[in-house]
């Protein structure tokens, strides 16, 4: 038995010294404290360059926003399209972009360990994801939580919903949202709740609840595959403010420039009316600010550390941010565009100035 | 060896009138429970037969077949797959013909359902391809048959059949990952890897490698060294303590905190890890069963004819105590293999992640029945074959009989 012994000691080792070697930072890091944000000596905008693609964290599977299409085998979405614009940006070629589908309990780890350079996940905005996550650019849909009735039903307001049972969607910020808007009007209901979002959907269609709650976005998406979809409404109410927006990890200023630009060049692109198939025309403009924009003249590009050219990029690429909606969210029923359009319809979207 | 032995009992003919009297309609509670269960047979039957049948939106699956069997690997590289994928077809046809038995009805299976599948609408390379797989199996096969009757023959080809095997995986990997800059053979990330395709590849190399893991901790476990001992303890009680859930977001999300700066280690391969790391305790604690099952008399044998501890260990104990445990740790590797549904939360897009990610495509939204009754289908033709591959090897190797 001596032998044998030695043998399983010797391999048993080498597993252990393999182990602890996988294992060995891990011991150390908790005596340094917190761990340092990885990209605190290192500007990233230089590490994405340097290696030559972007790795953009996404959901994977949100209606409009980014899922898998069936021809190219591509994600494709809002979200994922604007993925493309910032690697058009950088590498004047929309496909050099990894995405990396993220849950939604993994996308702030994924921002903090620099496993993603940007999130473009569907994540509100919010002062303490702000604080810890990193930093938010701005916003590219302005959605909402909203509330679905049928319209036989006669609702219009929330307080016509008294007594009645609303579908939810358990453990989202949803349900919580739904109970503090009720309290505060002192409106009693019985909320039906579901862990599965198509459970969620299929209960409010079988008429096992009078309305159901979500994301106004998502509400509009799910209406447009039931069976008779102008029997619903989705009520004129807000029940919480859901600004979706990239975020980039913190202590990268200048790839955070570049983000925010990069989005503010799809806004500014659509107010001029420059889209993919008329650029051509606008490059011969004598407009100074429309020179200015397009990088023909001044030096913008190169002072964010791009070159000059980066917004005909975009706009040749991808497109103009009406562009960039009309592809992906007017399918899904979300007209009118209502406050994300720009700020000269009505809507919220406002680029400063390109100057 | 002339062994009396005692003569078996006449076995019973029964018709299958007196069949069914006997076990379906005996008593009359019985026969109330037949009608009873025939009843919502029928029914559950009947509705699911129509649904499928007039109903359901089968194109989400038609449609998407590509994406469900291999992800998002490149169209133009599919080529690559089904080039790698005549290696196994090959081995399946030569070990059959080699060794008989449940190796042989595999080999069949696998040809037939090659033909099968090239019979379905599809379109021509599919089926070339398909057909192909067939004559690679076929070929293999025959040439296995041939060299079955020759002795010298047999035993160089089972050789090259088992190293073909060892060499096959690192082949197929090779062919799958491909070589940075090469115009004709680019890299494909492992990112990109996805569908069934990711989903073998997590359960085979999480079984291959967990199995010699879990055999090491089960002898440590037993070794009468102290730290050795209490070593293997550790680990087994610990994993085993955790969820799997647990395991895989460790590896997922925990280790890059703990990794240096720089270090990234691919998403696909800090999966396999957690999946090895996490089945290779319960496979231990299934062989220390088997270890503990065999007689102290055989150890004893084997020292008396001269054997030292390697040799009693891995001659006499092993074959014995492994063959005791194969329906433990098949039913081990068939979990496994379903668990692999779980990197879904780790974004990774296997089968199950692969049907979510189309479910978001607004042109198939709401079709979550079809989509996972496909899923579930796939997971339990394989599961299936498996458990049934397992019978087999038993029965071959006759556990249970002595």
């Amino acid at each position: 038995m001596r032998r044998t012994s030695l043998l399983i000691t010797g391999l048993l080792l080498i597993f252990a010294l393999l182990l602890s070697a996988c294992k060995g930072p891990a011991t150390a890091t908790p005596a340094q404290g917190a761990p340092p944000p990885p990209s605190a000596q290192k500007e990233l905008l230089d590490a994405i360059l340097q290696r030559g693609k972007l790795i953009c964290g996404v959901n994977g599977g949100l209606p409009g926003f980014s899922y898998l299409d069936k021809t190219t085998g591509q994600f494709t979405g809002f979200d994922a399209d604007y993925c493309r614009v910032l690697a058009a940006v950088l590498f004047n070629d929309p496909n050099a972009v990894e995405f990396r589908p993220l849950s939604a309990a993994e996308r702030s780890v994924a921002l903090q360990t620099g496993e993603i350079d940007v999130l473009i996940r569907n994540t509100t905005w919010t002062t303490s994801r702000d604080a810890t996550w990193g930093d938010f650019a701005p916003t590219i849909f302005y959605d909402g939580q909203g509330m679905m009735v049928r319209k036989a039903s006669g609702a219009a307001k929330l307080e016509d919903l008294a007594g009645g049972t609303i579908c939810v969607q358990s453990g989202t910020t949803t349900e919580l949202n739904l109970a503090d808007q009720m309290r505060a009007r002192n409106i009693t209901f019985t909320p039906l709740v579901f862990e599965d979002i198509d459970a969620t959907y299929a209960a409010y269609e079988e008429g096992r609840c009078d309305a159901v709650t979500s994301d106004r976005s998502q509400l509009a998406a799910r209406r447009s595959v039931f069976k008779n979809p102008d029997e619903h409404l989705i009520m004129d109410v807000v029940l919480s403010k859901e600004p979706l927006g990239p975020v980039v990890p913190h202590g990268s200023p200048r790839w955070f420039d570049v983000v925010k630009w990069a989005v503010f060049a799809t806004i500014q692109a659509e107010e001029f009316g420059i889209t993919s198939k008329n650029i051509d025309q606008f490059l011969n403009t004598d407009n100074p600010e429309i020179r200015r924009f397009l990088g023909l003249e001044g030096d913008l590009g190169q002072q964010l550390g791009l070159s000059n050219d980066f917004v005909v990029r975009i706009v040749r690429h991808v497109g103009n941010y009406g562009e960039i909606y009309a592809r992906n969210l007017t399918p899904l029923g979300l007209t009118p565009r209502g406050i994300n359009d720009l700020w000269t319809r009505g809507g919220l979207l406002y680029s400063p100035p390109f100057r | 060896m002339a062994v009396s032995r005692a003569l078996e009992p006449p076995k019973e003919t029964m018709g299958p009138g007196e069949w069914m009297r006997k076990n379906l309609l005996s008593p009359w509670y019985n026969a109330l429970l037949t009608v009873i269960g025939l009843w919502f047979l029928y029914e559950v039957g009947r509705g699911l037969a129509v649904w499928a049948l007039t109903r359901a939106r089968w194109e989400v699956v038609t449609d998407n077949l590509r994406l469900f069997l291999v992800g998002q690997f490149p169209p133009d590289q599919v080529w690559r797959i089904w080039l790698g994928l005549l290696i196994p077809s090959f081995l399946f046809g030569l070990s059959g013909g080699l060794w008989s038995g449940a190796m042989r009805q595999f080999a069949g299976a696998l040809g037939t359902a090659f033909l099968l599948l090239a019979a379905m609408p599809a379109s021509w390379s599919t089926r070339g391809w398909l057909l192909g797989n067939m004559a690679a199996t076929v070929l293999g096969y025959g040439l296995g048959r041939w060299g079955y009757r020759r002795p010298w023959g047999n035993r160089l080809l089972q050789r090259i059949a088992l190293s073909g095997w060892i060499l096959s995986f690192p082949i197929l990997i090779l062919f799958l990952y491909g070589f940075q800059g090469n115009p004709s053979f680019p890299r494909v990330e492992t990112s990109l890897w996805g569908g069934l395709l990711l989903t073998f590849l997590l359960s085979l190399v999480s079984i291959v490698l967990s199995f010699p893991l879990g055999v090491l901790l089960a002898l440590g476990r037993r070794s009468g060294l102290p730290a050795l001992r209490l070593f293997s303890i550790l680990y087994i009680e610990l994993i085993r303590g955790v969820p799997l859930v647990t395991v895989l977001f460790m590896a997922d999300i925990m280790l890059p905190l703990f990794l240096p700066e720089g270090l990234r280690i691919d998403r696909v391969v800090r999966a396999m890890a957690g999946f090895t790391l996490f089945s290779a305790a319960y496979i231990a604690e299934n062989v220390r069963g088997g270890l503990q099952a065999i007689p102290e008399g055989q150890i004893e044998a084997a020292r008396a004819l001269g054997l030292n501890g390697f040799q009693t260990t891995l001659l006499i104990v092993l074959p014995q105590a492994l063959r005791m445990v194969i329906p433990a740790n098949v039913g081990q590797f068939i979990s496994l293999f379903k668990d692999t549904s779980l990197v879904a939360i780790m974004g990774l897009l296997e089968l199950l992640g692969i049907g979510k990610a189309v479910l978001a495509n607004p042109a198939y939204m709401g079709l979550q029945q079809e989509v996972y009754l496909f899923v579930a289908l796939i997971y339990g033709v394989f599961s299936y074959a498996m458990s049934y591959a397992s019978r087999r090897l038993e029965k071959t190797l006759g556990v249970g009989e002595r």
